[in-house]
Parts: structure tokens; sequence; C-alpha cells
């Protein structure tokens, strides 16, 4: 005999005659009862065997059985009120009912059941305050780990830093140069539509200067760093974490915080002013070929942004950019740290770091607006 | 009479980046017998095996599952073939969002047209079939190194295939678990006549389990043995094999 003919199931499908038999369904299989068949005879003959009050599974031409017929077989039996078995004369076939039935011996786990509406609404406040006291506490050790770091400042990881320094900032420069110009070029051509009706048009470069300046150059960065880099941080710590890394810092008695967080969180609050200046001169350069094509000079355009634009514009966008740089550091940092068990826990970390990143860096750029007007600035 | 065989391997060879890793393997498989591929780490008993199963091509040679040379199969030819035989990995590789009942129902799902019900009690069936029954709505992430290879036997069982492959299934378990394990591959065997492919270098378990074995050499780049794993013990002149069973240091 071949291989092919060895496999044994899938060469006689197998095939079902039903007939009553007095007061009994009589259920006379032939062939292989294995899944293939079981897919074709499960609904009707299972609509057929809960109907009978009494069944007669007949066995005696079957072939060859796997544990999803012998499975079907036994779902048959549960259907009926009496069931009698014929025809089992084939050893293996028994084996195999003997063994399915023995699998199925232990009932299956039921699911725990639900929570009421109030219930849900309760187990998500608590998880929420868990969460606020977590992140407070995590804000205690980074704060703690900082203050070890100004006391001992050789224990900061200097090539970790450097590292971050060239994948967070380096790296993006492309990318935010690239932004830079792309929006400085739309809000210059957005503008000058409305402004050309007041024949205003030279006053686009302050438009966009103090826009860029104070609040898009820092916020565009913002983003940019969250989706490059806060997902990053989240994603390499959540796979540490999950990967018990960071348990074997803390029993070799390294402060994972001091070890870890502090190098990534330094390198963001470095590198997000660069990359809002950055942006912000790309965006000017962006309006500046715009005011061009108007017809406007280059020493027009920047004697009309050295009137408009002030020191403390850029001066309170780069402040704005560092503080930006220092929530995403730490919100990224913190979704890879608390991470969770499994595969989805690191993809759970990142899309945590730059929802919480993006939430946090509009909570401070209001904070930041609301601050600036009482300053007067 | 000797059992037909559902697999064989002729002159295989694997090479990566002109490195040979094994050639001129040749072996059979008999229906119904568990198999071992034995060797020391690094001879190519995992290669072997993924060459077996079709995810690599081999260099030179070619093999036969259940019939067909499933180097050159292709398209429904081939998605038919791969559904009759089933592969547990060495990690479990266990769908971790996903119960280990929804695991087992993933190729019932895809392959078959069983309604839910039924593949819901299939897959108790197959939990049942491996002990794990009372943890079909446990995550991968919540069972312990055994059960994630136990699972991993269950879904490899899903469509009832006549082969199953397995990759290293006593690794890092601890003697006990071990020992469990290889009395449910023998159970399997012998109930539901299921054929054994395992691929492994615990001593204890291809001793336990192995009805035949091939034993792969690093240094010799291909087969140093074939038979009886018990018989290879005892009496093999090769001083690799005996070095193997025997726990010895292999003389410089």
């Amino acid at each position: 005999m071949t291989a092919a003919a060895a496999a044994g199931p899938a060469a006689e499908p197998a095939t079902l005659e039903a007939r009553p038999d007095g007061a009994a369904l009589r259920l006379s299989f032939r062939g292989t009862l294995d899944t293939a068949a079981v897919s074709r005879l499960w609904a009707t003959t299972g609509r057929d065997a809960a109907r009978a009050k009494s069944l007669i599974l007949d066995l005696a031409g079957v072939t060859a059985l796997d544990t999803s017929g012998a499975a079907f077989l036994l779902h048959l039996e549960r259907q009926a009120a009496k069931t009698s078995w014929q025809g089992l004369t084939d050893a293996r076939v028994q084996a195999v009912l003997d063994r399915t039935r023995q699998a199925l011996a232990q009932p299956p786990p039921q699911p725990p059941p639900s929570l009421p509406f109030l219930g849900h609404i309760g187990q998500a406040t608590v998880q929420t305050g868990r969460n606020m006291l977590g992140g407070v506490a995590f804000l205690g050790e980074v704060l703690v780990a900082s203050l070890g770091i100004l006391r001992r400042p050789w224990r900061l990881r200097l090539p970790e830093l450097l590292r971050h320094l060239d994948e967070a900032g380096l790296r993006a420069f492309g990318l935010t140069a690239l932004l830079g110009v792309l929006i400085g070029l739309i809000l210059a051509f957005q503008s000058s539509i409305p402004m050309r009706q007041f024949g205003a048009e030279i006053f686009i470069p302050n438009l966009v200067g103090i826009s860029l300046l104070r609040e898009l150059g820092p916020l565009m960065a913002a983003v940019i760093l969250s989706g490059r880099t806060g997902s990053a941080f989240a994603a390499e710590l959540g796979t540490m974490t999950v990967n018990e890394e960071v348990d074997a810092l803390r029993i070799m008695g390294i402060d994972p915080i001091a070890w870890l967080v502090l190098p990534r969180v330094l390198a963001a609050l470095l590198v997000m002013p660069v990359l809002a200046l950055l942006l912000d001169l790309a965006g000017l350069i962006g309006m500046a070929g715009v005011m061009t094509s108007l017809g406007f000079t280059p020493a027009a355009v920047v004697n009309q942004l050295q009137a408009a634009v002030k020191l403390k514009d850029l001066v309170g966008g780069l402040f704005k950019a560092a503080m930006f740089g220092l929530a995403i550091g730490l919100v990224g940092c913190r979704a890879g740290l608390s991470a969770g068990r499994g595969p989805r826990a690191v993809g759970d970390a990142a899309t945590a770091a730059v929802v919480g990143g993006i939430v946090s860096i509009v909570l401070l750029d209001g904070i930041c607006a609301v601050l600036f007007f009482r300053l007067g600035w | 009479m000797a059992a037909e065989s559902v697999i064989r391997v002729e002159q295989l060879a694997a090479r990566f980046d002109g490195r040979t890793i094994f050639e001129k393997v040749s072996f059979e498989v008999r229906r119904g017998e568990v198999f071992v591929i034995l060797g020391g780490s690094g001879c190519g008993k995992s290669t072997l095996l993924k060459h077996m199963i079709g995810l690599y091509e081999p260099a030179e040679g070619g093999i036969e599952i259940l019939g067909q040379r499933i180097e050159t199969l292709e398209g429904a030819a081939r998605q038919a073939l791969l559904r009759r035989i089933g592969v547990m990995w060495q990690s479990g590789a266990l769908f971790g969002s996903s119960t280990l009942a929804e695991n087992i129902m993933v190729p019932l799902e895809e392959h078959t047209g069983l309604p839910p019900e039924a593949r819901a009690l299939v897959a108790q069936v197959k939990l049942g079939l491996v002990g794990l029954a009372d943890a079909a709505l446990r995550l991968p992430a919540e069972i312990s190194g055994g059960m994630a290879k136990r699972a991993g036997i269950a879904r490899a069982m899903a469509l009832d295939p006549p082969i199953l492959f397995l990759d290293e299934p006593s690794a890092g378990l601890d003697p006990i678990t071990s020992a469990g394990l290889d009395a449910l591959i023998r159970q399997l065997a012998r109930d539901l006549g299921t054929t054994f492919v395992v691929v492994t270098h615990e001593l204890q378990s291809i001793l336990a389990i192995g009805d035949r074995c091939i034993m792969l050499d690093k240094e010799a780049k291909g087969m140093i043995a074939e038979g009886d794993p018990r018989q290879l013990r005892d009496t093999s002149d090769n001083p690799v094999v005996r070095a193997f069973f025997r726990r010895e240091v292999l003389a410089p």
C-alpha cells in the first residue's frame, strides 16, 4: 500500500442512512467519519436526533473514526433521550470513541458572570484611580532618581543619553523640516486668500510667524516626537518588562528609573526645543517662499517678521516645547514600564504612549496659554 | 508486516548561504509510530523538521508526505496536504489574544464547515485529550510552560491530522511535567493511531516515547544512526552515538 493510502481518513467519505426502526431512529454510518464528514452531517442529523425519542447509532460500516467524528456521535447521544450503539466491532473505532468520551467527561469551564452596568462604572473608576496613583508614584520615583543624579551626575548613563538624543533628535530632523516647510507654506497660502480681500497680504508674515513660534511649532514638533519617540520608548520598555528584564534590573539592585527612564526623559526634554526651533525655521522658509511667489521681496518679509515677532514669542514657544518633551518622555516610559503580560501588552503600551502623549501636550498647552496670558507674554 | 511509510525523506540536503547544515539524509516514518529526530545542539534537527513541513525548500533531495512531494506542491494541493499535518512549535506559538479554546477553533473555523457549537465541542474534546479541559477559557499568558506545550498539541490536533510534528516538546519542562507529556504522546499514538515525528535531545523522552529514531551530527553534517533508540544506546559502535546516549564527554 502506498503512503497516501496509509493516511487512512479521507479515502472513503462517510455516508449516512437515517430510517425509522420501530419507535427509534436508526442512523447507519458508512465510510470514514472524520471532520469533513461531520461538517456535512452536523446540522441536519443533530436536528433529527433531537426529535427522536430513541436513537440507534449503527457503526458497522464505519471504516475509520477521528476525534471530531467521535465528538459528533457523542453529541448525537446527548441529544436523544435514549441511545443504543450497534456495530461497534472495530477496536480502533472503539478506542477513539472511548478516548473522546473520556476527554468530554469533565464539563467545560463556565465564563465568569458579567458585571452589571453599575459594576462596570465602579470597575472603571477603581482602575482609573489606580492608574492615577501609579502615575503619581512614577512621578515621585522619577523625581527621587533625578535628585540622585543631580547629587552624583556621573551615574547618568551618558552613552545611553547620546543614543536617545540621536534617535529622537537627529534622525527626526528630516521629517521635522519637511513638515515645517509644508505647514508654513499651507498657512501662508490659506491666509493669503482672505487677506488679499483687504490688501493685507504684507501681514502674512505676522500671522504665520506668531502662530508658528508661539503655538504651531512646539505643538507639531511634539506630535512628531510623540508618534516617533514616545511610542518607541513605550515599545522598548514594554518589551523589556514583558521579558522580565526590568525585574532583573531591580533584583540586581539597579534602579530601573535611573537606568532606563532618566536618559530617555532627559533626551526628550533636550531634543524638543531643537525640533521646535527647526520646525519654526522651516515653516518661516516655507512662508517666505509663498510671499516671494506673491511678489514680495525677501527683505520685506524679514522686515515684517522683525517688526511682528518678539524674542519672548520664540522663548515662550521653546519653553513650551521643553515641557512637551518632558511630558512625552514621562508618558512613554510610564506606559512601557506598566505594560501587562502577553503579546498585546507592547502594542497597548505604544498606543497608550501616543494617546497619552498627545492628550498631555494639549493639556499643557492650555495651562501654558493661561500662564502666559497672566504673565502678559 | 511492517506498517506503511507515511513520510519518505530522500537524499535531503539543507544549505544556507553556501553553508551545509546537513546532506544525504534519507529515512522513512511509518504509520502510527513515534519517530524521533535527535542530535546535539546545532546539528539541524529543527531545520530538518522545517523542511519536512514545507517551510524550507530543500537544496537537494525531496520529502514525500502521505504520498505527495511537499516541496513541489503549490496552491490548493499544498493547502490540502498542510491540513493533514499538525505542528506543535517549540514555543507553543499560541495566539496570545485568544483563549485556549479559541486557539483550537481557529483552524476549525478556517478549514471546516462545522457550526459554532460543533467547533466548541471539538475544541473541548481536544483540550480534554491533553488534560486541559478546565483551562479552555484561559489566555496563553495565564498558563504554565507545560500547559502551553499541551495546548500546542491540542491545537495541532484540531483537524485530526494523521501526522503530528512536535518541535522540542520537553524543552524547558521539569522532569515530572516532561514525563507527563511523554505519556500523553504515547497515549495519543496508541488510542488515535496518530503518527508522531518528534524533534528532541532529551534522553529520557527519546527512550520513553521513541519507536524509532535517526540521529543527526553537526560534524558529520548528516545522519549518523537510525533505528530503535534503546538498541542504539546499547549496541551502537559510533562514538558520538554512544557518548550521546551515555552522556559522556566526547574525546577530542
